[in-house]
Parts: structure tokens; C-alpha cells; sequence
């Protein structure tokens, strides 16, 4: 049976892939954020997934101005890193996993998901970054990636709650898949940033490291956080943490943390990583 | 029918805030389109070439034209935009996010970087326009 053996939350700032791309990861300013993810990049070595349910944000580079899906799930064979504005990022091809994403598909309509799937799309910085802070610079990567993209730009995106019980039922989903899989699912995005505006640049340390906090220790009461709140405490952009909630209930009632990291600032961001372990 | 759990109004009430809804997205759709177009090199060069011509090729109403043509980012999120889409253009002419969202906060770019070294913008006062907090 397949089973989801970890999550992992991290930020997935494209200053962050654009500073990797470029070697200037050792620079003054970034050494700090890459430090962060010296752990991560140990422990998943040992711990390479099969799978990867990946839950980011498309920042309109496949949906978002013809389509704008609440949930879509990819279902193609490959994905091929978006051309953002100067160049697709220099990172390898991601690998689907079509079989699984048919299954947990039709396992979450039946669970009265109503999900978009999506035959074909680039994939922009939002599932890149992740996997290239993961992994590191690589061939390819290690493992086959289901991206599962969360509308988190246009209102009203899905509420804290929605997104809990959606990984409340990928964690059923994929507990009744047939084959011998080991499971990871990520939540990207966050911690708090707001990209608009004269509040351009809001962070707010205090909103996230209660966030941390809770998601490894009373997570239920990061349900009812409403949008109006994750505006108004972590930035028009700081919404992006529902995704974080994805990750959190596919774990099971109860997670140990095995890693943490927040830094301020990367680019406009305030930067959050967890390990979690169902326990 | 679920029951709302605050006044719609209560999403205008953030200070500098503009909340991207369905309707602006609608406003904005071709703004949108030029803007997604720039994932593609050649529609770069064409519109480096000639950034009139290039835009006149879209569906955008005239204001939001000039904003682009004066890379005025207040400006086009005012006309419906959304950052996501913006950067399309920034990223176009090697700005970084970061300058591209520090313009708007009428710091210059400097003075931005050094408060987000900082540690960002509190949001002391800036949570409710009404409540002041």
C-alpha cells in the first residue's frame, strides 16, 4: 500500500531560484537562506520519496487569465519548467506520476472535490524552487512529482478549512492506493509577504512563527483562520499558507517536527521551512 | 447558503491593499494577455522593439497602456492588475520582483532593500484603515 511518510513546507521565492541559477548562493545575503536548507538536503537523501504531491501556486504562467481552477491536479507524463519572463530556470524536466494522479482524481471527486485536471502545463517557480532547495542542483530528479495547484491569487480562493480537509482526503487517498509507494507531500508558498502596494513588503514574525508553531502543535486551529485574517496579518500574499494546511492534515492527527527554519528577509519574504513526520 | 464570515466591504478596509476578485481579473484580462505573452522571447524582442506598437496589438484600454509604458505598477493594479501577472513585464526588463514591488511602496529602491534587510514592513497600523491597528 502506498503511504504518505512525510511533509515538507518551505517558501518557494523566485529571487531564491533566480539566486541558485546564478551560483550566488554563497553571496552574504543568501548564505543565510540556503544554510537553512543544509538539513533538508541530508535527511532527503535517506528519505527519497517514490512520489512527491507537490501543492504550490501557478503565478499566471499556466492558468490563472483563461482558466482559473480552485484545485488542479497535473496529470501529464512530464512537466517542462515556465519561461516566467527571462528564460525557463535551467532545471530539469519534472516527472509525473499519471497513475497515482488518476487515482487520487477519482478518489477526490467521489470525496466531492471538484478538481480540474490538467492534461498538460509548465510549471513556473512556485514547484521549482522546492524541489531545487530540496535536492539541490541535479540530472534529474530523484523522484516523480504530482503538482497540485491551489488558486491562492484571485478571490475567493478556498478558505483554510477547504484546504485541511482536501489533505484529510489525499492522505485517504493515497492509504488506499495498491502499490508499495512512499509518499511525501509538500505545501509551498508563505510565510507572510505582501508583492502590492504602499504595504509593499509587510512581515509579520509573529504570525509566523505562531503558524510554525501550531502546525506542529494544535494544528485544527489553523482551520479557522479566514482569509480576511491571512490578509490582513501575513499580506496579500501571505495567503499562500492555506497550501501549508494541504501538507499539514495529510499527516495524520498528530506530526513530529524534525526541522525548522525562518529567516527574514528573501527578496520581499519572510522565509519558513518545516520537516514533518506523522507520529 | 453559507453565511459569510465578514463583510465583503471588510476586504477593502486593508491599508494599501487591493484584493484581486474575479471582476478585476475581468477588467484587467487583456492587460493580462499582453502581459502573459512575454513568456515567449520573440514577443520580448518584438515588444522591446516597439513597446507602442507591440501594445497596440492588445485589447488594453489606453490608461492601462501608458501604465505600462511608464512601468507605473500602483497604476496598473489600480486598472485590475495582479503582481503575478505584472512581473511578466519587470522580469522583461531584468528588474528583480523586489524592485518591481518596491516601486510601488514610495520608497526608492534603496531604501526598500534596506527595510526589507530589516526585517520588512511591521504591521503595526497597518492591518485596518477603520480600526487603525
Amino acid at each position: 500500500m502506498a503511504r504518505i511518510t512525510a511533509g515538507i513546507a518551505t517558501s518557494h521565492v523566485p529571487a531564491i531560484g533566480a539566486a541558485f541559477d546564478q551560483g550566488r548562493d554563497r553571496d552574504a545575503y543568501w548564505a543565510p537562506v540556503f544554510a537553512g536548507y543544509e538539513w533538508v538536503k541530508g535527511w532527503i537523501r535517506d528519505n527519497t520519496p517514490d512520489v512527491v504531491i507537490l501543492c504550490y501556486n501557478d503565478h499566471a504562467s499556466a492558468m490563472m487569465l483563461d482558466i482559473v481552477p480552485t484545485f488542479a491536479l497535473g496529470f501529464a507524463e512530464e512537466f517542462e519548467p515556465a519561461d516566467e519572463g527571462w528564460g525557463a530556470r535551467p532545471v530539469p524536466t519534472v516527472i509525473g506520476d499519471p497513475d497515482l494522479a488518476g487515482h487520487l482524481a477519482e478518489q477526490l471527486v467521489i470525496d466531492d472535490f471538484d478538481l480540474t485536471i490538467m492534461n498538460a502545463m509548465d510549471v513556473d517557480h512556485g514547484l521549482t524552487v522546492p524541489l531545487s532547495l530540496m535536492f539541490g542542483k541535479v540530472e534529474e530528479w530523484p523522484c516523480r512529482v504530482i503538482p497540485l495547484a491551489v488558486n491562492v491569487t484571485q478571490f475567493p480562493t478556498p478558505s483554510a478549512d477547504r484546504c485541511w480537509q482536501l489533505g484529510r482526503a489525499i492522505r485517504d487517498a493515497v492509504a488506499a492506493y495498491p502499490e508499495d509507494l512512499d509518499v511525501q507531500i509538500w505545501g509551498t508558498g508563505g510565510m507572510s509577504h505582501q508583492l502590492q502596494g504602499s504595504r509593499a513588503g509587510l512581515i509579520n514574525p509573529e504570525f509566523d512563527v505562531a503558524f510554525l508553531d501550531k502546525l506542529a502543535n494544535g494544528a485544527e486551529d489553523l482551520r479557522n483562520i479566514t482569509r480576511l485574517e491571512f490578509l490582513r496579518e501575513a499580506g496579500s500574499e501571505g495567503i499562500e499558507l492555506i497550501m501549508w494546511l494541504i501538507m499539514r492534515a495529510a499527516l495524520g492527527p498528530k506530526v513530529e517536527e524534525l526541522h525548522r527554519f525562518y529567516h527574514v528577509p528573501a527578496s520581499n519574504t519572510a522565509v519558513g521551512h518545516t520537516v514533518l513526520r506523522p507520529a | 447558503m453559507r453565511q459569510r464570515l465578514y463583510p465583503l466591504e471588510d476586504l477593502e478596509d486593508i491599508p494599501g491593499t487591493t484584493v484581486f476578485t474575479a471582476k478585476r481579473s475581468r477588467q484587467a484580462y487583456h492587460l493580462h494577455k499582453f502581459c502573459m505573452s512575454l513568456m515567449d522571447a520573440d514577443n520580448r524582442n518584438a515588444f522591446k522593439a516597439d513597446e507602442r506598437a507591440y501594445l497596440d496589438r492588445f485589447r488594453m484600454t489606453e490608461e492601462q497602456k501608458q501604465a505600462v509604458l511608464d512601468r507605473d505598477f500602483n497604476g496598473l493594479i489600480e486598472l485590475g492588475g495582479n503582481i503575478y501577472f505584472l512581473v511578466k513585464l519587470s522580469n522583461t526588463d531584468g528588474w528583480s520582483t523586489q524592485k518591481a514591488v518596491g516601486s510601488m511602496s514610495g520608497m526608492t529602491a534603496d531604501e526598500y532593500a534596506a527595510m526589507m534587510r530589516d526585517g520588512g514592513r511591521s504591521p503595526e497600523g497597518q492591518r485596518s484603515k477603520r480600526e487603525g491597528n
